[in-house]
């Protein structure tokens, strides 16, 4: 596989976000329920039954539903990342409803948050079984 | 030869084999290998990327493969054992022998979902989920309660009379039977399964209940009885297709099978309902 890996092009998302000062943006903007005035569209920060749910916007490319890491936004649960991926058809899908799908980032990550039950999010680490 | 059989017809004695043989791979950490694996697929296996367990033209033959590999461990424990396969359009409620204490158990408990009856509830010690998408260290799972009912027999018929296997762009969006199986379009067979289970079931981690391994035989057989139905059809694509696995690629994570390996069943076991003499070919 030559093929970054997901993780490397997360991170580099994450990297780059922070970089631009808009992870801190968006910590900052605390627990509205809608985005901060200066926030790229995408940009989410709300408390959904008790629990923080913060949505990075991607940043790349423009492909559509492409496979750079770069163009899927970043979604955290209480601040754990939560590994996300777009299908073909636009719709969602995260490792935690993974077999069923959702319209946009904020379904999915409500979703994941109803699953979790209170429960934390294992720590970010796709494992690449294809390695 | 290998027989798979239909989960409801299995003896207590080949049930008790059978959920033995998985608590020793747990024990000896095989059975989470499986796991990671198929977790590390769900996760690198895209749309527009290179894609191989999942949402792609191998789907059938990777887990296929997987389960075959599975089986095997399975027989280092028990030589008789195989992996029953759950027919989820017939036995299609939580009220199922399957869901029994003498077999997998029953659903989770409502405040958090824990699986609480049978040999693979925590308290038993010998089930501790470690690979995980979460902290929670136990089985779970919702009968029923993410998607209301199970497959029936009219719409896996409807899927098995689809004479082409897949189609471009070979992924999620694709139509042909190998999608309408998977379930990213139409009824929605393979997924919905997984979400009707819930719990693990209905996460990337999903062989962390037993279940997995006989939905799947169930869907392997699907494979095999739409081959009877359509003997002009076969594999597609069949080579130069970027990002996918053709007829005569390799698969990962074993880099040397491919689909067209995979194509016959009958090269590794067979079915209760074939007849006898397919066995001994």
């Amino acid at each position: 596989m030559n093929k970054i890996t997901r993780r490397q092009a997360l991170g580099t998302t994450a990297g780059t976000l922070s970089a631009l000062g808009l992870l801190g943006a968006a910590a900052h903007s605390a627990t509205a329920a809608s985005p901060a005035p200066a926030a790229p569209a995408g940009t989410v920060d709300e408390v959904f039954q008790g629990r923080r749910i913060q949505i990075s916007p991607a940043t790349g490319g423009g492909h559509h539903g492409g496979h750079h890491g770069s163009d899927l936004p970043t979604v955290r649960i209480d601040g754990r990342e939560l590994h996300v991926m777009r299908n073909a058809d636009g719709t969602w899908i995260s490792v935690v409803n993974h077999y069923e799908t959702f319209a946009d980032p904020t379904s999915l990550a409500r979703a994941a948050v109803r699953e979790l039950q209170g429960a934390q999010l294992a720590p970010f680490a796709p494992m690449g079984g294809a390695a | 030869m290998t027989v798979r059989k239909n989960q409801a017809t299995l003896s207590a004695e080949e049930k008790r084999a059978f959920t033995n043989a998985l608590i020793e791979l747990k024990r000896t950490g095989a059975y989470d290998r499986f796991v990671t694996t198929h977790n590390g697929f769900i996760m690198s296996d895209t749309d527009s990327g290179d894609r191989v367990g999942h949402r792609s033209p191998s789907f059938l033959p990777w887990h296929r493969r997987f389960l075959l590999e599975f089986e095997a461990a399975l027989q280092t424990v028990d030589a008789k054992v195989t992996i029953p396969y759950w027919d989820w359009s017939a036995d299609r409620t939580t009220r199922s022998s399957l869901w029994a204490a003498d077999f997998l158990g029953g659903t989770g408990r409502a405040r958090d979902g824990q699986v609480t009856d049978g040999p693979f509830a925590y308290a038993t010690g010998k089930w501790d989920i470690n690979v995980r998408v979460d902290g929670r260290n136990y089985l779970r799972r919702a009968l029923g309660a993410g998607v209301a009912e199970l497959p029936t027999k009219a719409e896996v018929d409807a899927v098995l009379s689809m004479p082409v296997y897949d189609m471009a762009p070979w992924n999620s969006s694709s139509n042909g039977f190998r999608n309408n199986l998977e379930g990213w379009r139409g009824a929605n067979l393979h997924n919905r399964v997984h979400v009707w289970v819930g719990g693990q079931m209905a996460t990337g981690v999903s062989p962390n209940d037993p279940v997995f391994w006989m939905h799947h035989a169930f869907v392997d057989k699907l494979w095999a009885d739409w081959q009877a139905r359509n003997p002009r059809s076969t594999y597609l694509p069949a080579a130069g297709t970027s990002n996918v696995v053709d007829l005569h690629d390799t698969m990962r994570p074993w880099n040397n099978v491919t689909p067209a390996d995979m194509l016959d069943h009958r090269k590794f076991y067979t079915f209760d309902t074939e007849p006898a003499a397919a066995s001994q070919r």
